[in-house]
């Protein structure tokens, strides 16, 4: 249109151009990134208590994890998919949940696996239908069955590697002179003995690196719950499911079942239900599902590990959930403002 | 009633920007002086554009009418100020587009005093008559989608309206100017509701404010008359809290069933500006020419309320509030919610025009966009319980007719959703766009 008027003061478009943009011109301050980011930062605190409970060892299995993971995002993933934090999140917990003596060139694999096959090979970030991390670990269990169920005793010095982290690529780990001792739930399961729930609770036990301190996840997770970046349906829901359902078992035989406390903290319960079903990706996005989601899950894993052949169902129950989601979602969508419900019609 | 003990004073869902209103929450509105030219584009309001009256060289005075209604969902154009047509032609519009309009050469040195008019007494009128004062007024929702307000004063007879609800909740971050209308012209607003409700037949008013209001609330309290039955409900600050469908639902408690309007439940909703507007013609007859503009943001020099002729342009507007800051980057009418982003300063101030909001560099720098990772905010922040993430993905996948089907006709375009995505995907843009593909496949349909 015609130039600016003369003396005018605010003649400046010609200085400045004025930017265009679609509604809204706000944003909240929230961002994936952040996210991402966020729930990574709260994951050093767990690898912390691994390292202490299980020294070095627990540094080398979770660094290569993530490292698996991390360079696989960045040889196929998306150009600057690194920048969003997914990846890292992914090995990390990758990591927690293997055994501290496990071979880092089998928690390297693991790590790839869990993001190409896992992640980017259904389109990147947002797109997957499993848990990458859990993924990850399945195939490992697939793969390395031996290795992965190798729960070493604990260790004369603080210092010592717990079981054949350095074992060469495509070797079985040498075990040969390794001491080894039941986790919780494998020693219930097989040798039918229980463990000090204060035990349970501060992670004073065997089991994978980052399972073991159930009170500490539980922090973590409020904390995550009260900043909104986790579903908090999510986790109570499993846990008020494994309790209830295990607390009635053991109602009808406290000598076959094991107590609810036991169930709610031993294993990988915790750092399933906090940081593993409540993937944002993985999970439902509709409040209703998300109750349905973690009923689910904390039935499977009460199932799984009262009459399956695994100690533990923790895994296995979200993956079987993970791919529930879909159904979940498109079955609980809320009935939108001015419609009637269907129900709602045929009382009236 | 039962449903009464679950009554609140908000709807579910929705989202909580930051207010950013104390910019000009207690600025007096001054009024804007006349510029030397004015623009008038013929389609100010929903519904069919004005026809010209006038044509280039024809002298005007002020509050002429210069655009006739054309039928029953338009309504007319009168002039601003005083002056002589320069051209009928296209013209910038805040929508983006470019619209016919008068563009008027103002005279300077008139006196902009209306020519003499009869001012019609409202209590000797029938409610069909009121009805014709007002449309010729060319009286619009000042709100911003600019309905034309005679069409909600006839009801269909066979829907019975018991409640008049007035708009003051103001939900758009930075608006004052229902605040301001509320605060300096609450004696306006309590006659036009007696207009209103005498030409409706209601016995009912309820005026809906926001809490972050609380001099509004106490102005409209201390004048509420003592014959009619007129109450003020402090909301819940809450975005959309001022859509019509939210605000009828905390109101009544009743949901607008999709595709019918607030008639069907017994409700008519008029902004609180439009309600002053209506006072103002049954009392100096002086139609709809001038309104209550707040110029405001991080970008303006001085943030101000301001009394706009209507036409005047984004550059006298801007000039008259000393001017845009260096760092000023983006200028939109209306709220930054819903607003519309123009770049050009010829561009006029419309009857539908809340607001100019002026945003900085670093306010107005679009966000890096993420893949959607499924977090469920935009659900939870839909207002009307849709679910934007799967529409989002249907629109980027151009399958319009799924997303009909997942009730995109219900979205309302408030654009809670994109405001909460940590991902930043630009949802209710996607959503804009599904709706006009919609729309245009069904006239081609039509047309076949």
């Amino acid at each position: 249109m015609s130039g600016p008027a003369p003396g005018s003061d605010s003649s400046r478009e010609e200085e400045t151009l004025l930017r265009i943009a679609a509604s809204p011109h706000v944003h909240s301050p929230h961002s994936t990134p952040r996210i991402m980011w966020t729930v990574t930062i709260t994951l050093i605190p767990l690898v912390a208590a691994a390292v202490y409970w299980f020294g070095p060892s627990a540094l080398l299995v979770i660094g290569a994890a993530t490292a698996g993971a991390v360079i696989t995002e960045r040889i196929f993933g998306r150009r600057g998919a690194l920048g969003d934090g997914s990846a890292a999140i992914t090995g990390i917990l990758l990591g927690l949940i293997l055994p501290p003596g496990f071979p880092m060139w089998m928690a390297f694999v693991g790590g790839a696996f869990g993001i190409g096959f896992g992640k980017l090979i259904f389109g990147g970030l947002g797109q997957n239908v499993f848990n990458p991390a859990l993924l990850g670990r399945a195939f490992l269990q697939a793969a390395f069955p031996i290795a992965i169920t190798t729960w070493p005793a604990e260790q004369a010095s603080r210092w010592a590697l717990r079981g054949d982290n350095f074992a060469l690529p495509l070797m079985s780990p040498n075990t040969a002179d390794l001491v080894t001792a039941a986790t919780p739930l494998g020693a219930w399961k097989f040798e039918g003995t229980g463990t000090e729930v204060l035990d349970l609770l501060i992670g004073r036990t065997g089991g994978s690196l980052g399972e073991t301190s159930a009170l500490l996840i539980l922090a973590l997770g409020v904390f995550l719950a009260v900043k909104k970046y986790l579903d908090w349906r999510i986790p109570a829901s499993i846990l008020l499911t494994v309790a209830a359902f295990s607390g009635l078992l053991f109602l009808i035989d406290g000598s076959r079942f094991p107590s609810p406390m036991f169930m709610l903290f031993s294993g990988g319960l915790m750092l399933g239900a906090v940081y593993m079903a409540t993937d944002l990706v993985t999970s439902p996005v509709t409040p209703r599902g998300a109750w349905i989601f973690g009923i689910g899950i904390g039935l499977l894993v009460v199932l799984i590990r009262v009459w399956g052949g695994l100690p533990e169902g923790v895994m296995y129950a979200i993956l079987l959930m993970n791919a529930l989601v879909p159904f979940i979602n498109r079955a609980t969508q809320p009935r939108v403002f001015g419609h009637e419900r269907k129900r709602e019609e045929a009382a009236a | 009633m039962l449903s009464d003990l679950f009554r609140s004073d908000t709807f579910r869902h929705g989202v909580h920007p930051p207010e950013r209103k104390s910019y000009t929450e207690s600025i007096k509105i001054r009024r804007m002086p006349f510029p030397d030219e004015i623009v008038l584009p013929l389609r100010q309001h929903a519904g069919r554009p004005a026809i010209p009256l006038v044509k280039r060289g024809d002298r005007v005075e002020r509050a002429d009418k210069v655009g006739e209604a054309d039928g029953f969902i338009s309504v007319p154009i009168h002039t601003s100020a005083a002056g002589t047509v320069r051209d009928v032609t296209l013209w910038p519009h805040p929508d983006g587009s470019m619209a016919e309009s008068v563009v008027i050469e103002v005279d300077r040195w008139s006196p902009q005093v209306p020519r003499p008019r009869i001012v019609a007494q409202w209590e000797g009128l029938e409610p069909d008559q009121v009805v014709k004062e007002v449309q010729k007024a060319g009286v619009v929702g000042l709100g911003g989608a600019a309905f034309p307000t005679h069409v909600k004063l006839l009801p269909p007879k066979d829907m019975q309206v018991h409640t008049l609800i007035v708009n003051g909740a103001e939900c758009e971050p930075y608006l004052t100017t229902d605040h301001r209308t509320m605060v300096e012209f609450s004696e306006r607003v309590q006659f036009g509701i007696r207009i209103m409700m005498k030409a409706l037949g209601v016995e009912r008013t309820i005026i809906g404010v926001e809490k972050n209001k609380p001099d509004a609330i106490e102005r409209l309290r201390a004048t509420l008359p003592d014959d009619l039955d007129v109450t003020v409900l402090p909301l819940t600050v809450k975005y959309p809290q001022g859509a019509e469908k939210m605000l009828i639902d905390v109101v009544t408690g009743r949901e607008v069933p999709s595709g019918k309007l607030p008639m069907n439940v017994g409700v008519v909703v008029q902004n609180v500006g439009s309600i002053a507007c209506i006072a103002e013609i049954f009392d100096t007859g002086q139609p709809l020419i001038e309104r209550v503009v707040t110029v405001t943001g991080p970008g303006v020099r001085r943030p101000s309320n301001l009394l706009v002729p209507v036409g005047a342009k984004l550059r006298d507007v801007l000039e008259f509030c000393d001017g845009l800051t260096d760092d000023a980057s983006q200028i939109i009418f209306g709220g930054p919610m819903m607003g519309a982003a123009t770049p050009d300063l010829e561009t006029p101030l419309i009857k539908g025009t809340t607001g100019v909001v002026v945003l900085t560099e670093a306010e107005a720098r679009p966000p890096t966009v993420h893949p959607c990772i499924h977090c469920g905010r935009c659900l939870e922040s839909c207002p009307v319980f849709l679910n934007p993430a799967l529409l989002g993905s249907l629109a980027q996948a151009g399958r319009f007719e799924e997303m009909e089907d997942s009730h995109l006709m219900d979205c309302m375009l408030c654009g809670s959703c994109s405001y909460v995505c940590p991902s930043h995907i630009p949802l209710s843009q996607m959503f804009a766009l599904g709706k006009n593909m919609l729309r245009r496949q069904k006239t081609k349909e039509a047309a076949a």
